[in-house]
């Protein structure tokens, strides 16, 4: 079975291997790797015996080709209508085809359906809503691109992705060491403004457990400050663990399944290890999705739920302001027009609509909706990894018009996203059509409009 | 030849329609797995329960969903078509007038001039979705032979049925015609895509625990189809 030396069909799970990826400039060999990679048909059609079962197969079998899918996905739209991107259209191409020829399939059809399966679905699951029969293409798409990982026909950021989830634990190489320097550098750092203040490591018992997105820590440590005063301010009993603090998952976009398994268990490891009340996730739409709504399925915890209750950063923040943890002062609320990226992995997909909106009565005088909107809302653009793949750069630009055109019908300059996805997509969609927008996390449009309690202030 | 159809055929194709309807379900729900579904069925099925109930319901309601709702077009023919494919078989007066003969019992019936409304309504509903097929790129993309070969074993009782009743041509020809598409339908249900008769059912109450339990129905009011 010719495989290459970078793209194969092997895990990364050495240093080695992952720093060989990484030498390779945009994956250039590794693509050019990959157009000699053969398929494996009979592997391929045995997973598929094994794994394709009635829910997946009656999907295939009885969608009835109405097309009522076709405008209830971004890409459609973003794509002038193109047919060829109608979700329908793009699942039969691609699943649908491989199961009718039972998995034999050439290296160029699937080298077509990873293309697909990566920059033509962001499995953002809103066709799923908009089918009659409830057939979600984005569930499919999921499918499908284990399936894709499996024979090697993945993209190269996210085989680094998933490599550095299965040494690290995380989506970067940030390693325990730099973990627990960075919580200490940061409350340092602050600390002289906010007297007091702790990033605490490792305590047992805690109330809130605060788990973090490996981005926070390696590129915006500010985050992990503003989470940090946050907490101080509302006076919670919090702790970071020293290991499982990264709840993120490209192991899930890059379909690594295993590697979902062994990230979501360090989790749930540290807290059997330290025992708290209940776990909150940064402002991460996908971290919430992978630890709390599909890591327990893969760790394989029967009920579907972590080992204690898990939050999303916005329902801590709801529950905040709702129980006067943290005040807001009136004269600092958001005057200007804003509005608020309801991102698909809490949303639609975990039903947080209403919390977001709890949220945006506290801290905002003239909240704008987009429509649609709450679980009804388009994909920024970038999910499912998207932004992250240099590949399909190109696909996720034309795509983030259906998220400019919404915000620019709000009329808002500022645009409030609790998701690191979205905040990139609007992030670089501002780079790309300059509409002189704004974006922003929670975090620190919080701490400026919080009311700091006295004791809690510097001293002069 | 009538007898035979209306015998030995009926009966056939009646086993195969319930038998395979049955066989349909049972191998559905032994294919649910909770960890490969990501969704724990039996440890939350109030949950779930709630969560199918609202997945079928809304989307029963013409309007009922936004989706229904974006395409009021589709949606109309698409009621129309199918309240007429389930009601006009089971209501229709010389359906029943039968079934008291055969059984000694029968549905109630509805007026004749309400099963011919209804008979030219899912003609009249089935030439807009070919029409529809058609006519827009989106939809024709996905379109198979297939597709019209399942309207076509779909619409053609309706179609004989009209023919044999205004006695168009010879009228047992048509009888017969009717009576052997009828049987072609029963037997086509659990066999083809029109396997949708149950499928639409399980597969949107699977999609409504989805949402009712792992998919945020614990933590809101459910999704607002």
């Amino acid at each position: 079975m010719p495989e290459g030396k970078l793209c194969n069909t092997q895990n990364v799970d050495t240093e080695e291997q992952l720093q060989a990826l990484l030498n390779d400039k945009s994956g250039k060999q590794y693509y050019e790797e990959m157009n000699h990679l053969e398929v494996d048909a009979k592997k391929l059609y045995a997973t598929i015996q094994k794994t394709l079962k009635s829910r997946l197969r009656t999907w295939l079998e009885i969608c009835a080709h109405c097309g009522m899918c076709a405008d209830s996905c971004f890409f459609y739209l973003a794509n002038k209508k193109d047919p060829t991107q109608v979700p329908s259209y793009k699942i039969q191409g691609t699943l649908g085809e491989i199961v009718r020829r039972k998995g034999n399939v050439d290296n160029a059809f699937m080298q077509m359906v990873m293309d697909t399966a990566w920059s033509k679905c962001t499995c953002c699951n809103r066709c799923g809503m908009y089918c009659p029969f409830g057939i979600d293409m984005g569930v499919m798409f999921g499918y499908l691109r284990g399936l894709c990982y499996s024979q090697g026909f993945v993209p190269w950021e996210l085989k680094i992705g998933s490599g550095m989830h299965r040494i690290y634990r995380a989506q970067m190489n940030v390693t325990t060491e730099d973990w627990v320097d960075t919580c200490e550098w940061m409350a340092e750092e602050y600390e002289e403004d906010w007297p007091g203040l702790k990033i605490p490591v490792d305590v047992q018992d805690a109330d809130i457990i605060y788990t973090v997105n490996a981005r926070e820590p390696k590129h915006y440590p500010e985050d992990l400050a503003e989470a940090a005063i946050l907490f101080h301010l509302a006076g919670e009993n919090w702790t970071v663990p020293s290991e499982g603090w990264e709840e993120t998952s490209l192991a899930m976009f890059a379909g690594d399944w295993a590697a979902c398994k062994m990230q979501v268990e360090s989790v749930y490891d540290a807290m059997h290890r330290l025992n708290p009340k209940r776990m909150v996730v940064t402002e991460c739409g996908h971290a919430y999705r992978a630890t709390v709504v599909e890591g327990p399925y893969w760790a394989g915890l029967k009920g579907g739920q972590t080992p204690i209750p898990s939050f999303h950063y916005v329902e801590w923040v709801a529950e905040a302001l709702r129980t006067g943890k943290i005040k807001i002062d009136p004269d600092k609320r958001i005057k200007e027009p804003v509005t608020y990226q309801d991102s698909c992995n809490y949303i639609r997909n975990a039903g947080l609509s209403d919390v977001a909106r709890e949220i945006m009565s506290y801290i905002a005088e003239d909240f704008r909706e987009m429509r649609p909107n709450r679980e009804h809302n388009f994909c920024c653009g970038g999910g499912g990894g998207l932004n992250g793949i240099g590949r399909y750069r190109e696909q996720r630009n034309v795509g983030l018009k259906v998220k400019r055109d919404q915000i620019l019908a709000t009329g808002c300059k500022l645009v409030i996203a609790p998701c690191h996805n979205c905040w990139d997509a609007i992030r670089d969609l501002e780079e790309e059509f300059k509409i002189g927008i704004r974006w922003s996390f929670l975090k620190p449009l919080l701490i400026k409009m919080a009311i700091v309690p006295d004791h809690l202030k510097p001293e002069e | 030849m009538y007898a035979f159809v209306t015998g030995p055929l009926a009966w056939l194709s009646f086993t195969v329609f319930f038998v395979g309807i049955i066989a349909r379900i049972i191998w559905y729900f032994r294919g649910l797995n909770w960890q490969m579904d990501r969704v724990a069925y039996k440890e939350h099925m109030t949950y779930g329960i709630k969560g199918a109930i609202r997945s079928i319901v809304f989307w029963l309601i013409p309007f009922g969903t936004h989706s229904w709702r974006f395409y009021p077009f589709f949606t109309i023919c698409f009621f129309t078509f199918h309240i007429g494919l389930l009601f006009t078989p089971l209501f229709i007066y010389g359906h029943n007038v039968l079934l008291q003969e055969r059984f000694g019992w029968s549905l109630w019936a509805m007026p004749e001039s309400m099963a011919t409304f209804l008979t030219f309504a899912v003609i009249i509903a089935a030439l807009f979705i070919i029409l529809r097929r058609n006519a827009l790129p989106e939809v024709r993309i996905i379109t198979k032979p297939y597709d019209y070969l399942v309207l076509a074993i779909a619409v053609a009782p309706f179609v004989t049925g009209l023919l044999a009743n205004f006695q168009i041509g010879n009228y047992n020809f048509w009888l017969i015609a009717h009576i052997l598409s009828g049987e072609v339908f029963l037997v086509a249900i659990p066999l083809t895509k029109l396997s949708h008769f149950i499928g639409f059912f399980l597969s949107r109450a699977q999609l409504g625990m989805d949402y009712g339990i792992k998919r945020g129905g614990m933590k809101s009011n459910g999704l607002s189809w």
